[in-house]
């Protein structure tokens, strides 16, 4: 199969990559590059499990095919914290108890990051609709709501 | 002990670098691992063709029964589930062949080469159609007390009805996963997703032929697990095992979200009869329950499921004649297995069911007949099968939350609002749980730790329990620094591996805590008592007018110290070197077995739970009368889990759990088709509760200054299961809903889950003249 050459920048790092037409980005990130920080959950696209920022926006990176990304940037969680410092989600996910089995904890914190980067004092309402793509079966979600909420505080 | 503590492995999980079973780096040498699974229900296999897929480039093994070196054997406790089918398959699901490829695109290919040549055989597929053929997967049980039959002629009031409830998918976020490694000769080393390490340990070991000591199964933690993997995490395992054992190639099974669902069992669905009689007061005196579970294709853990069930099928309340009878099923379906609350869910469904009926026969609040069924505290307070309610807290959590929800008052307000709104109508329920805490199966009761300190005054912990998101390591690592007077960064707790602790029970029926951390308790008071009676011989030697007695020596804050002379303190980490070099060990194994406990699964009679978890919810919904859709507006509820350990964490699986049981109450519609194909195999047709599921208004509290009076760790109280059932409330308050339709006057149609689909059909019959379409 015929290979894509293309050029991004993931994670503040520039990468030339060569690419399968067919290939998901989820794919990329995990098995080629090594950042399994971002979760295989259901490959479908309604979990949220694998959801990563492209030029800020969230998305399932199990629907995005590795050649979409030519020329754009994309933001893991790996590469949330700056200089050893944990974004203030990543704190405030801890401080709240809003990690139970983590699984989802990554394609949650994405979505969150999207959502206060747009707005930044959002309402319970509007967190409950930024992360209503992302599922999580063990928490209720109460603690991660509430950890996004305290960000903005 | 600090309380507040961060997740033991909070900052792995928000960086991105927790590792789960798929996420482990292996080399090159790693392999791809499929299961091909049956087409069919239920058929005989008469031939195969598996020499095309073998040729596929890349293809390292393709197996088939005839390569397995050991047993072709993988039940749990009864020995009827095949590793691979031999000649016959019995649920659509079931595994057949294996193939290992250096990529997931070979193994497809070489799927599509296997050619099988099967006669299709009648299948199974409901309880309705196994009890006309009376296919049952064991012996029925019956528990009685008193006689149900005779109370029930002379009641004044009786009424019959049947319940339907449905299975349930776990839905853990990460699915089942494994990645086996080789060692030298037969040693095999097995990552797993599994709740329960040691019997996937003892199965690979079977079905390999080899020794349980060449086995070392290792979890470092799962993604969810809520039963899924108590059982069923062992096929993949001894799947992924035997291509590895093929190949002497790393291979790692990681199972599609779609395959998961059709290969693996659920909750089992139940089709439960009930027959109650009582009095005009709302006393009930007599209770029949027949219960009718789907075990689906083999035994897996259905029996001691049911007995959990038969052991619920009370719930809170006191029933002097009640008899309880149950069938397990055998269908043509994946064999069902633990999940949350064990059988619990259904038996409380059937109870709750009972009261509701009563209340509305009667023409009062459900809740009023609750409260004067509850079990007593000094009479009335012996369970059906004899085991005495101690430490009853039911009015206790009742008189507060009636407080705090403003129950009375809401009640009259959705009463209100009701008789103002034809297409929209509230519900409110309040429901308690009283959940037994132990495994019923009596040996099963016990755990075991190693606990490591080293000499810079670090501390390694192992224990037998998984970590599947629950928060065990979180509250081991606690209890550990705790015990030891150090801060928590000092104490590390290991992956699960079973090299280290041997021969442990399943991380389930709420227990880990409970039993894994007094094993490490016990493990580190070993140890402290080698340190104390060290100690004091140094500083007797030092002070000989003044001795230090053993006794006195504590551990605070980072330091050892003589109680008696507060001068003599040593840091611990200092100590720890100061014992090394005076030859003092300083490791040890802990053990635990629940005390007091025993249970004659014969007769049905005994004490099989340590100690009863209580709880109580109260939920508002809103129903759309037109649409059949509903909200949920509000849920208040009372947990007791005695001094809780760590109060984020169980207020954490009290919400979680609950919600999930909304899932089970509500959107979670599992369905076949006629030819036993699983028709919600996606998360695109199977409805798991999102945020937007979630009560409007949620209000969770722990009750507080409850300490558990029974010697269980720092007299906490179990939380993983109890709460999963307080989501009763939320079905019973759609019922509610329904049932204002027609001024509570008749009886809905209604089951579990009460999907829209169930509320939008129960309506025009409460109502024809308005609703029925013409």
């Amino acid at each position: 199969m015929k290979k894509f050459i293309i050029k991004t920048v993931i994670n503040n790092r520039k990468y030339e990559l060569s690419v399968s037409p067919n290939q998901t980005l989820l794919d990329l990130l995990r098995e080629e590059l090594g950042l399994t920080g971002t979760k295989r959950g259901c490959e479908v696209g309604e979990c949220g499990a694998c959801t990563v920022l492209i030029n800020g926006e969230a998305v399932n990176s199990c629907l995005v095919l590795a050649p979409q990304i030519d020329g754009k940037e994309v933001l893991t969680v790996e590469g949330l914290a700056e200089d050893g410092e944990l974004h203030p989600l990543q704190k405030s996910f801890m401080k709240h108890d809003a990690v139970h089995c983590g699984y989802c904890t990554p394609g949650m914190i994405m979505s969150a990051k999207q959502l206060v980067e747009e707005n930044p004092q959002p309402t319970e309402e509007e967190i409950r609709t930024a992360i209503s793509g992302n599922l999580c079966r063990c928490t209720g979600y109460v603690q991660i709501v509430d950890a996004i909420s305290e960000v903005q505080k | 002990m600090e309380k507040m503590i961060p997740h033991e492995s909070g900052i792995a999980h928000v960086t991105g670098e927790a590792v789960y079973i798929d996420d482990i780096l292996v080399n090159e040498q790693l392999l791809v691992g499929r299961v091909i699974y049956s087409p069919h229900a239920h058929a005989r296999i008469i031939s195969f063709d598996l020499s095309d897929a073998k040729k596929v480039k890349g293809v390292h093994a393709v197996l088939c029964h005839k390569d397995i070196p050991g047993h072709n054997q993988m039940g749990p406790v009864i020995k009827d589930e095949p590793v691979l089918a031999e000649n016959e398959i019995t649920f659509v699901g079931q595994a057949m062949f294996l193939i290992a490829a250096e990529t997931e695109d070979q193994c497809r290919e070489a799927e599509k080469l296997i050619s099988v040549e099967y006669e299709p055989l009648d299948a199974i597929l409901d309880i309705e159609t196994a009890i006309a053929k009376n296919n049952l997967l064991g012996p029925p049980r019956k528990m009685e007390r008193g006689d149900a039959e005779a109370a029930l002629k002379s009641a004044k009031h009786i009424i019959l009805g049947e319940l339907r409830t449905g299975a349930q998918e776990h839905w853990y976020l990460e699915t089942q996963a494994c990645l086996s490694i080789p060692g030298e000769g037969n040693e095999i080393n097995v990552f797993s997703s599994t709740q329960h390490p040691s019997e996937t340990q003892t199965l690979v070991a079977e079905v390999l032929g080899i020794n349980r000591n060449e086995v070392v199964v290792e979890v470092r933690r799962m993604g969810g697990g809520f039963g899924g993997k108590e059982t069923q995490g062992n096929h993949v395992a001894c799947w992924s095992a035997l291509l590895c054992n093929a190949t002497k190639r790393p291979v790692k099974i990681k199972l599609f979200r779609d395959d998961d669902m059709i290969m693996t069992g659920k909750r089992h669905r139940y089709l439960t009869k009930y027959e109650v009689g009582f009095n005009d007061d709302g006393n009930i005196d007599a209770l029949k329950l027949e219960f009718n579970s789907d075990g689906g294709a083999a035994t897996d853990l259905s029996f001691a499921i049911m007995e959990r069930t038969m052991l619920h099928a009370d719930n809170s309340y006191y029933i002097p004649n009640m008899s309880v009878t149950a069938l397990v099923w055998k269908t043509n379906l994946p064999s069902n297995t633990a999940f949350r609350g064990f059988g619990g869910p259904q038996g409380m469904a059937a109870m709750e069911t009972v009261i509701d009926r009563v209340a509305r026969y009667l023409h009062k609040d459900p809740t009023e007949i609750r409260l004067k069924n509850f079990y007593g505290t000094e009479t009335r307070n012996v369970t059906h099968y004899g085991q005495k309610v101690e430490n009853n807290r039911l009015n206790l959590i009742y008189d507060k939350l009636i407080e705090s929800s403003e129950y009375e008052k809401r009640r009259k307000e959705v009463d209100e609002f009701n008789s103002k709104n034809e297409f929209y109508k509230k519900g409110l329920a309040l429901t308690p749980v009283k959940f037994g805490i132990s495994f019923t199966t009596t040996f099963l009761n016990q755990a075991g730790a190693l606990v490591n300190v080293y000499t810079d005054g670090t501390i390694l912990v192992n224990h037998g329990g998984t970590e599947m998101g629950q928060g065990l390591n979180t509250k081991i690592q606690q209890i550990a620094a705790a015990e030891f007077g150090v801060s928590i960064e000092k104490v590390k707790v290991n992956a699960t591996n079973t090299s280290k602790v041997p021969n442990t029970s399943a991380t389930a029926a709420s227990s880990g805590s409970d039993m894994n951390g007094m094993a490490v308790k016990n493990a580190i008071d070993t140890i402290k008592e080698r340190i104390t009676k060290e100690l004091s011989t140094i500083w007797s030697a030092q002070y000989s007018i003044n001795p230090s007695l053993q006794n006195s020596i504590l551990f605070k804050d980072g330091f050892i110290f003589d109680s008696d002379h507060p001068d003599r303190r040593i840091s611990f980490a200092d100590a720890m070197l100061q014992m090394n070099l005076r030859q003092v060990s300083l490791n040890s194994t802990g053990f635990y077995k629940t005390p007091d406990i025993g249970w004659d699964k014969i007769k049905g009679q005994g004490k099989p739970f340590f100690y009863y978890s209580f709880g109580m919810g109260v939920s508002e919904v809103l129903v759309d009368v037109l649409t059949g859709q509903h909200t949920l507006l509000r849920t208040d509820i009372v947990q007791d889990v005695g001094d809780s350990i760590n109060p984020g964490i169980d207020i954490g699986q009290v919400e979680g759990g609950f919600i999930q049981g909304v899932g089970w109450c509500t959107t979670e519609e599992i369905k076949w088709d006629a030819k036993g194909n699983l028709m919600t195999h996606s998360p695109d047709t199977y409805k798991i509760p999102t945020v937007q599921d979630i009560p409007k208004d949620f209000r969770v509290q722990l009750l507080e200054g409850v300490p558990n009076p029974i010697g269980t760790i720092r007299r906490s109280k179990a939380v993983g299961e109890p709460p999963f059932m307080l989501s009763l409330s939320v079905w019973l308050a759609i019922k509610d809903a329904i049932s204002s339709v027609a001024n509570h006057e008749i009886e809905p149609e209604f089951s579990l889950p009460a999907t829209n689909e169930v509320i939008l059909l129960a309506i025009p019959k409460l109502k024809p003249s308005r609703f029925q379409r013409p």
